[in-house]
């Protein structure tokens, strides 16, 4: 089967969710920009938009509607050459509309997993459940007589046994968008070796439509990204723990999340970042992955605690910060959870006397949206670090601590064979978790 | 046209030059309309002739509003800037880009027919209502429709960049490249010295690398980069036109007035290509009337205010107006004679790129940057007059060098 083909009839399972309708949207894109070619005007594209809410489903089109219509504008430029046999399209808002009901003709929204039962190709971001992906896959196998191949959006499920028991005779591989997908450039492509031929190549031609960069990772549950983020998530916690000693655990949540932001330069720090992705859907992938560890517990009391007192984080339906581990006012932290207290301390209480604690940070650690603009970011980030280490301040010994621990989760994810190599590493953490510079470098020693 | 009764400018007013650059615009609020602007700039200038009442008729240079404002019938605001006008006549002429100088050019021929001896001239644009994808689709009104579906996404960027194209062809591309960059350059230093410029907080360090930044056909053109191109503008300009007669009623001395010496108006067939894109045939054309019938030649010049809707027009026209030889226009600028130092300094506040291009108020702007500098109202801008040289030009195009309005000024 061709790769045009194989995706003229896609079912996106779990679609009204936050990466399924990233997915979706990607999907139709790439769709509606085939069926444009002329040799394939006369082919029928169809794009199940499957998703158990029904409630949420016109909420999804109107999004779908509205991300199509920011695409159709940037490109613009190459719309006006596909449409211009159209005569009746002449000015832009005309060719940029036409466009958004081409998307918009090959999207099915739906609720019954029936559709699926004609498609080629089926996306699965439904939530983390091994079980319920098994079931879903090998439900459509039994009544799809097609043969369809899966990609499961699964961040930290092994494939292999997805594969096992859903019986689909190795026809699933492991395709992880990043949040938000439509954004994201990294693709986490993860094979088995029983995927039939041209299964591999037919994912990493797709991946190259949807302008994504494809790391491979071997199916190892949690895979390079999470295996890196968990991981760090949980050396933060553990930090933040041990520091208790010394202040209470609510100041030291702050000063482990300022370190890993401002010191360790990246874009946001390890607890905002936890309230990102959801208390919640942390603490379910360490739970997801810890059974596979050898010599390792991926499992963390705080967070339990947390998302037993319904301090989950996650985002609202306007892609706003939910309140976590801390609050926020306009987008940014203000405020950090005591378990204690069950409530939140303003960073206001406290915040000076914890930056005092931390002690000033050297004029080569700059912010993170200053070095990301820099052609050579591992350049200011190796003068950064050797600043910090001729300091002998609090925060600079907990950066170095931390960066030390980041590039030791990176080799390792390199020495169990999760990736393929430190660079796969590095590209994960800068494409997907937009890390101005690799963990595993030669200068955090 | 040389004007047979004595014609003066006098009380020119400008607006801010808003949109991308300006740091109290945000695309996300709401953000002033027609009204504020021609409010503002219409009281600007009655504030400098002693009210309203000494107004014998309006004209408002406008391109578009139909469009970016769904507002028509713009002669009918004039009342709405003081109700001193009331009852008086008004009108909208429209030229699309060059709607400004056809304001002028209207009001000169009010005085000139003696129906007026006070006209308020004011040119107005509110581009920034509609992404620029779409205002693109506005502005390429200025061209024949008949074309528009074959033309570029960004019609005129496009229609420009193909004059770029074929300027490169004909004379090279790297020298050429250079000259516009500086030419961005020099627009953006002069606009750092205008309060009311869109890009007066520009802080770009090296703006000869921002101007030689690689041109990205599958987003833009193929030709020219953002940096070549005016930005979207919202923004008015006025200014009173008046006979010896007028001057008096305004209570303005002459040495607050400039002379209108000449007008140079000339259009082109607008279904038709240009013959030789590397030539502005239509500029070409109005400017040899206007120096000609102000009896002057182009060195004669102290300052000029031209129509760089793109980097490129402004390098053309250096050549079509025979500043520079064919082919030399690049080095011209390079070697500094368009500067605010050089011999013949260009666009002082900047110009279209540098000022801002709010399109049916350009006309009327450039006119009000010529009359401050030549009676020495440019503040931080303002450029030497060399007494022997007490001339000024403005040249406003519509369209790709279909209607212009060239204007010879003489400073008093």
């Amino acid at each position: 089967m061709e790769y045009i083909d194989r995706i003229q009839n896609v079912t996106v399972l779990g679609a009204a969710g936050k990466m399924g309708s990233g997915i979706l949207l990607l999907m139709a894109l790439e769709m509606a920009d085939q069926k444009l070619k002329p040799e394939n005007k006369e082919k029928p594209f169809v794009l199940n938009a499957m998703d158990v809410t029904s409630g949420a489903l016109p909420g999804l089109m109107k999004y779908i509607r509205a991300q199509v219509l920011k695409a159709a504008e940037k490109k613009v430029v190459a719309l006006r050459k596909i449409y211009a046999d159209r005569k009746d399209l002449i000015e832009n808002a005309e060719i940029i509309d036409e466009y958004i009901e081409d998307v918009m003709s090959i999207i099915r929204p739906g609720t019954r997993i029936e559709v699926a039962y004609e498609s080629t190709l089926v996306f699965e971001a439904v939530s983390e459940n091994a079980a319920l992906k098994a079931k879903l896959f090998s439900q459509i196998d039994q009544n799809n007589t097609l043969k369809p191949w899966y990609f499961t959006n699964t961040s930290s499920v092994p494939i292999e046994g997805l594969n096992e028991k859903a019986g689909i005779e190795g026809r699933v591989l492991g395709f992880h968008f990043y949040n938000p997908p439509a954004v994201q450039k990294l693709v986490e492509l993860i094979t088995i070796k029983e995927n039939p031929v041209g299964m591999r190549e037919f994912a990493v031609d797709l991946a190259k439509n949807l302008r994504k960069i494809i790391v491979p990772s071997n199916d190892i549950a949690g895979f390079v990204g999470n295996g890196h983020f968990m991981r760090d998530a949980l050396y933060s916690i553990q930090k933040a723990e041990a520091l208790s000693t010394e202040m209470p655990i609510y100041e030291a949540v702050y000063a482990v999340n300022k370190v890993s932001q401002d010191f360790l330069m990246r874009p946001m720090g390890i607890f905002q970042l936890i309230d990102y992705v959801g208390v919640d859907v942390v603490r379910f992938i360490m739970n997801v992955m810890n059974p596979y560890m050898k010599n390792e517990d991926l499992h963390s009391d705080m967070l339990d605690k947390l998302f037993d007192l319904g301090v989950k984080g996650g985002q609202f339906a306007d892609g706003s910060q939910k309140d976590g581990i801390l609050k926020y006012e306009k987008g940014r932290p203000v405020a950090v959870y005591s378990l204690e207290r069950k409530d939140y301390v303003a960073f206001a209480s406290f915040a000076g006397k914890i930056d005092e604690w931390l002690g000033e940070m050297p004029k080569e650690v700059m912010p993170w949206k200053n070095i990301i603009k820099l052609a050579d970011r591992d350049a200011a980030a190796k003068e950064a670090f050797a600043q910090l280490k001729n300091m002998k301040t609090k925060g600079a010994e907990l950066a170095l601590a931390h960066a030390r621990r980041s590039r030791e989760i990176g080799e390792q994810l390199v020495n169990t064979g999760v990736a393929a190599s430190a660079q796969d590493v590095n590209t994960v953490l800068a494409t997907g978790f937009f890390h101005a510079y690799g963990p595993v470098n030669d200068f955090v020693n | 046209m040389k004007p047979r009764i004595k014609i003066y400018m006098i009380a020119g007013y400008n607006t801010i030059s808003m949109g991308t650059g300006r740091k109290e615009f945000n695309p996300k609020r709401e953000r002033p309309g027609l009204e504020h602007y021609l409010k503002e700039a219409g009281q600007g200038t009655l504030q400098q002739i002693g009210g309203a009442g000494n107004v014998d008729e309006g004209v408002v240079g406008n391109f578009m509003a139909a469009r970016f404002n769904k507002q028509g019938h713009l002669g009918a605001f004039m009342a709405m800037i003081d109700p001193e006008l009331r009852y008086k006549p008004s009108l909208r002429v429209e030229g699309a880009c060059a709607s400004g100088g056809l304001a002028l050019v209207s009001g000169i021929k009010s005085v000139l027919s003696e129906s007026a001896d006070v006209v308020l001239a004011i040119g107005v644009e509110v581009q920034n209502t509609v992404k620029a994808i779409y205002g693109a689709d506005i502005l390429a009104y200025a061209g024949w429709f008949n074309k528009r579906k074959d033309g570029h996404a960004y019609f005129f960027p496009g229609q420009f960049s193909d004059r770029a194209g074929a300027y490169f062809s004909k004379y090279g591309r790297e020298k050429t490249r250079l000259g516009m960059a500086r030419w961005y350059r020099n627009a953006i230093e002069n606009a750092r010295l205008c309060p009311t410029a869109q890009e007066y907080s520009n802080s770009t360090a090296d703006l000869d690398a921002q101007g030689l930044t690689e041109p990205t056909p599958k987003s833009f053109t193929d030709n020219l980069n953002v940096f070549d191109c005016s930005k979207v503008s919202d923004g008015a300009s006025a200014i009173a036109i008046v006979s010896e007669e007028g001057l008096k009623r305004a209570g303005v001395p002459l040495k607050d007035a400039v002379e209108v010496v000449a007008v140079g108006h000339a259009t082109d067939d607008i279904t038709a290509d240009p013959e030789d894109r590397t030539v502005m045939s239509t500029i070409r054309e109005a400017v040899k009337i206007a120096l000609k019938d102000a009896g002057i030649t182009v060195d004669q010049l102290a300052t000029i205010e031209t129509h760089d809707c793109f980097s490129i027009a402004g390098l053309i026209t250096l050549e079509s107006i025979g500043l520079a030889e064919p082919g030399k226009g690049a080095e011209f600028i390079l070697e500094g004679h368009t500067s605010r130092t050089g011999k013949i300094p260009i666009n002082t506040t900047g110009g279209l790129i540098g000022w801002g291009h709010p399109t049916g108020a350009t006309g009327v702007h450039q006119a009000v940057t010529v009359w401050e500098q030549l009676t020495g109202r440019a503040g931080n801008a303002q450029i030497n007059i060399p007494t022997d040289k007490p001339y000024a030009l403005s040249i406003n195009m519509g369209g790709d060098d279909r209607t212009v309005v060239a204007i010879v000024y003489k400073k008093l």
